[in-house]
């Protein structure tokens, strides 16, 4: 009895692996059908641009509030700590690594996931429930093409943007922070960041970081709106997958760049 | 094939997970006619639809459309061959994010190269056709179920397919609008030579309609005919089916065990 059922759990863990396996496969022939494709220009830039305002700039408020916040909180808890070993003009420079290394990149990948991420999920989901694609696919008119590259690019390019605005805000908001309120020395504060953050591995790994992170949420996104179940229970799951897959999939990304950042790459 | 088929399906069969939908069918639609597929809930009526439109690929079996076998075409011979069909889905299929006109439009725009001016012309025609002109501007969330049907009727034809499919066309319509849309399929049928294929339950519309029908049931055609010969047909299985009865050949409920057994028992 107990070998059997060591031999189904193997078997189901078997299972699992070649299901995860087809998945990924399938997700790669979804990406590959959409994007190395030729568009025609005429009919794809209106649609690009369309999402890249649904996607990118509604995106913006949240991305702002978030910002600043985490700048405020940053400063307040640098200063904190700063102070005790009398390096408080120390937080400019404290902020703006953290944010434009590793905050700015995670915390903008993880609301891009959750905001948009998952508004592309159902969208597309819900166009397969009422035989939107479908009907597209009767027109002769490819749905890869049409539906799930403009949001493709779209995410692609706009995540890297929002991280930019991100960051920038989380300094203005630890500018208000620290200097407005706390009353450090304005002049301190930004010299002090100038000296110390460098353009090429500063801030030019927190904007590959964050292109990497644009690929592969939006590639989830569109993937499981397009290969849910077309039922409101299967929608339902896939937005939720592609909030969890995105999310881990930043985190555990962001090790593996950190690590091959630090390491010299 | 012969000439005068329109589509011609040979013994096809396909099966969804384990359930076989259809087991060894071969059936022949001549062109320019217009041919009813009937049957119980759960035949596979749509899903035949979806074959020959090349949306699902049959297990075994062939299907041709003009001179093409469509479960063999590349996908971009398939985009060509699409161009010739029209379908009208059974959930209407509408893009929500545009208003009746870009609806009706978005076929047009993608598969003819034609001018604004133009275009703006036939979808002003097809919709003046459905009864909807002064509606061009509502969006679909803005319509009734029989007004998105009629929208989604009148984007089928945009293209003035050589072959439409119909998925249960008279669906949440009014006895007026029924006239209308069985007025335009017969107009469709007479001035533009469309081959048409009605998926509807409803008997005495279809027969009134059609040139001839075929009856499905249990993944096969269990009765094929003119409307008149249906009628007299003395197979039991469409017997039963035309005239509505519960008990027959046909089973009315899906396998399961015996009714008082199930109650008195637990899952």
């Amino acid at each position: 009895m107990s070998r059997f059922s060591v031999i189904e759990n193997i078997r189901a863990l078997g299972a699992s692996g070649v299901h995860f396996i087809s998945r990924v496969g399938h997700a790669g022939l979804v990406l590959f059908g959409a994007i190395f494709k030729k568009p025609n220009l005429h009919k794809s830039f209106p649609l690009l641009v369309q999402q890249i305002y649904i996607v990118g700039f509604l995106s913006l408020p949240i991305i702002i509030v978030a910002g600043s916040f985490i700048g405020m909180v940053l400063a307040l808890q640098g200063y904190n700590i700063l102070d005790k070993f009398a390096a408080a003009d120390e937080l400019g420079p404290l902020v703006a690594l953290s944010v434009a290394r590793e905050l700015g990149p995670v915390v903008t990948g993880l609301l891009f996931a959750g905001r948009a991420g998952s508004s592309l999920t159902a969208e597309i989901g819900l166009m397969k429930a009422t035989d939107q694609l479908s009907s597209m696919e009767l027109m002769a008119v490819d749905p890869l093409q049409r539906v799930v590259a403009p949001r493709f690019w779209a995410g692609f390019y706009s995540l890297p943007l929002l991280t930019i605005i991100f960051s920038m805000f989380a300094i203005f908001g630890a500018y208000a922070v620290g200097v407005d309120w706390i009353g450090l020395d304005a002049g301190s504060f930004w010299s002090n960041m100038q000296a110390s953050v460098d353009f090429r591995i500063d801030i030019v790994n927190g904007v590959i970081k964050s292109i990497v992170f644009g690929f592969f949420t939006t590639w989830i996104a569109v993937y499981q709106g397009y290969a849910c179940v077309p039922t409101s229970e299967g929608i339902s799951h896939a937005t939720t997958r592609t909030v969890v897959f995105s999310s881990l999939v930043i985190l555990g990304l962001d090790f593996v760049l950190t690590a091959m950042m630090m390491g010299g790459w | 094939m012969t000439s005068q088929a329109c589509v011609r399906i040979d013994h096809l069969s396909f099966c969804r997970g384990k359930r076989k939908i259809f087991d060894d069918i071969s059936l022949e639609i001549p062109r320019g006619s217009i041919v009813g597929l009937m049957g119980p809930s759960g035949t596979g009526k749509t899903t035949l639809l979806r074959l020959i439109s090349g949306q699902l690929s049959p297990d075994q079996g062939s299907i041709f459309f003009d001179d093409d076998e469509i479960n063999t075409l590349s996908r971009t011979k398939l985009y060509q061959v699409r161009k010739k069909m029209g379908m009208l889905f059974q959930s209407n299929a509408l893009f929500t994010n545009l208003s009746v006109f870009d609806n009706i439009a978005y076929p047009l725009r993608e598969r003819a190269d034609l001018s604004e001016a133009i275009i703006r012309d036939i979808v002003l025609m097809k919709l003046q056709a459905v009864g909807l002109r002064g509606a061009r501007y509502l969006m679909p969330s803005d319509l009734s179920g029989g007004m998105a049907r009629r929208v989604a009727l009148a984007r089928a034809i945009a293209l003035d397919p050589d072959l439409i499919m119909y998925d249960e066309p008279f669906t949440g319509q009014d006895p007026i609008s029924v006239g209308m849309i069985v007025k335009l399929m017969r107009l469709l049928n007479k001035n533009a030579n469309m081959t048409s294929i009605i998926v509807s339950h409803d008997i005495e519309i279809t027969f009134g309609l059609v040139d001839y029908a075929f009856v499905m049931a249990g993944g096969k055609v269990i009765g094929q005919g003119k409307p008149d010969e249906l009628r007299n047909s003395t197979n039991e299985e469409v017997r039963q089916f035309l005239n509505g009865l519960p008990d027959g050949p046909v089973p009315f409920h899906y396998p399961a065990k015996e009714y008082i057994t199930d109650l008195m028992g637990e899952d």
